[in-house]
């Protein structure tokens, strides 16, 4: 059984707990106080990860931190098709890894921005604003291109891949920094694929894509 | 009227003359400074070591590191209540309103969050008030559908303060300690313009009742901090547990604030379509108006 160090809010820990509900894996969930209890900064946590931060999971024993590594590991092992984490295909397992740094990007502006806001963490905002934009910029080109030729996820694999449920909620919930999504059609259109995966789950600030709209 | 910064500046004395709650005690770190704006205006705050809590006036760019008593400040009055820091820039009244249950000794009072929004205070009042939401915004906890009517209720003004009494929903689980769906029985009281109550049937006591307080810090007119104040009769939850339904349900109206446009409380009663479980929006909007209140809202 899978154990999921978790805070509702966070976008890192609904990663993971986005994949787990695609794959249909059963995990528990402990929750952790990250605010206003900062739990994850305690003693008592620093002894699950020293670095004081979420997610980790502990799976049968074996203990992982760092919601990308997770979400590799997760996919490797449980998603049997292979197509989650596309480690069999030299090209699609580097533009995963390209893309997966790609969401170390907007983790670190758009989400960094949400903190801001909301938890009123002291950040540069204008810069982490900014930044976001480069990003978004860059990723609404590259999907548009992607749509161009019939694809519809960041690699160019025809199945999604764990690189977009990285970036995705970073994306999803960037209007709680105030950086909005108005000019970036392409993006919009890929979050709504992505919330038409089966098994998808929000979490809260998002909502299901809309019933019955098409496919 | 308008500082050289641009912003607003409040004059009505019935937002100005007011506490706001802008910190919870237990979160503020002791002998440091901290600074936020309050109805635009850029001010500071400190707990001493003694636990004394002191609050000033400053220059938006002020860098001061540590104060005691005797420094010369701008000094704000402060109050302490239900756990939070309460301060005002304005002739406030000598207490803060009074939270009856908070003094009950089996009771579990505790912030659930401060969290930002960028959002008017009224906006966010007045959704606070509003039982219509929610099946469509916290599915499976505060709503579901089909179960979206809302029962007619009674709105009243007593001792100053507005109030919507006789209001029932039918919630899924309307508590993190519930078992089962219930019609929740609620009462709603809008203590100062800025602040909201709500007291609803509790799973944990058949004759008293839990209490939700929002209590908004307005940073500027399009802006705030609220703080979510639970005075609960559950003995059973944890603290994590508790706060993690509150801040779910909270993080669920957050996009809809955001997106709610204008971002001001128009107070016209043409601007915004109400219907009938729209009563106490409506009541709220009138009181507002009544009151002469411009800072946050579109006035009629």
């Amino acid at each position: 059984m899978i154990t999921l160090y978790n805070w509702d809010l966070s976008v890192n820990c609904y990663k993971q707990r986005l994949l787990l509900s695609i794959l249909d894996v059963e995990y528990e969930s402990i929750p952790v106080d990250f605010y206003p209890g900062w739990e994850h900064k305690s003693a008592e946590f620093k002894r699950i990860n020293p670095l004081g931060h979420i997610p980790v999971i502990v799976d049968d024993g074996y203990k992982l931190r760092d919601a990308h590594a997770i979400l590799t590991y997760l996919a490797s092992k449980y998603d049997p098709s292979g197509r989650w984490y596309p480690a069999s295909d030299p090209h699609l397992l580097g533009e995963t890894a390209q893309w997966m740094l790609f969401a170390e990007g907007t983790t670190n502006t758009a989400s960094a921005a949400r903190l801001h806001v909301n938890l009123g963490y002291e950040f540069d905002i204008e810069v982490l604003r900014e930044g976001a934009h480069e990003l978004f910029r860059a990723l609404d080109e590259h999907l548009w291109f992607r749509e161009r030729e019939g694809l519809d996820w960041v690699t160019s694999s025809p199945h999604p891949t764990i690189a977009d449920l990285a970036i995705f909620p970073d994306v999803m919930l960037s209007e709680e920094g105030g950086i909005s999504r108005l000019d970036y059609p392409a993006i919009r259109r890929w979050t709504d694929r992505v919330r038409r995966i089966e098994g998808f789950v929000v979490m809260p600030g998002m909502f299901e894509a809309a019933k019955g709209a098409p496919k | 009227m308008t500082t050289a910064t641009g912003h607003a500046v409040c004059t009505d004395p019935a937002i100005l003359n007011q506490w706001y709650a802008v910190a919870a005690i237990p979160e503020i770190s002791v002998a440091q400074v901290h600074r936020t704006r309050l109805l635009d205006s850029s001010v500071a705050y400190s707990v001493t070591a003694d636990g004394e809590c002191l609050a000033w006036r400053t220059a938006p760019n002020d860098a001061t590191v540590t104060v005691d008593a005797s420094s010369q400040l701008d000094w704000l009055p402060t109050r302490t209540a239900f756990g939070y820091l309460w301060m005002s820039v304005g002739e406030p009244p000598p207490d803060v309103f009074e939270v009856q249950e908070s003094a009950e000794p089996d009771r579990r009072t505790l912030n659930a969050a401060t969290i930002g929004i960028a959002v008017s205070a009224p906006r966010a009042i007045e959704n606070f008030l509003d039982m219509a939401h929610f099946p469509y915004v916290h599915p499976h906890m505060l709503g579901e559908e089909p179960h979206t009517e809302v029962a007619d209720y009674t709105t009243e003004l007593r001792n100053g303060e507005l109030w919507a009494v006789d209001c029932r929903f039918y919630q899924p689980k309307a508590a993190v300690s519930s078992t089962e769906g219930v019609m929740a029985e609620y009462l709603y009281r809008v203590p100062s313009p800025y602040c909201a109550m709500l007291y609803k049937s509790s799973p944990g006591d058949a004759e008293r009742m839990d209490v939700i307080g929002i209590f908004v810090h307005p940073i500027s007119e399009e802006f705030v901090r609220a703080n979510l104040f639970l005075c609960l009769l559950d003995d059973v939850s944890s603290d994590t547990t508790i706060r993690r339904f509150q801040q779910t349900i909270f993080s669920q109206d957050k996009p809809i604030l955001e997106n709610q446009y204008p971002k001001r409380l128009p107070l016209d009663p043409r601007a915004e379509t109400p219907i009938r479980a729209d009563k106490m929006a409506i009541a709220y909007r009138r009181w507002l108006t009544d009151l002469g209140v411009t800072y946050g809202v579109i006035p009629a």
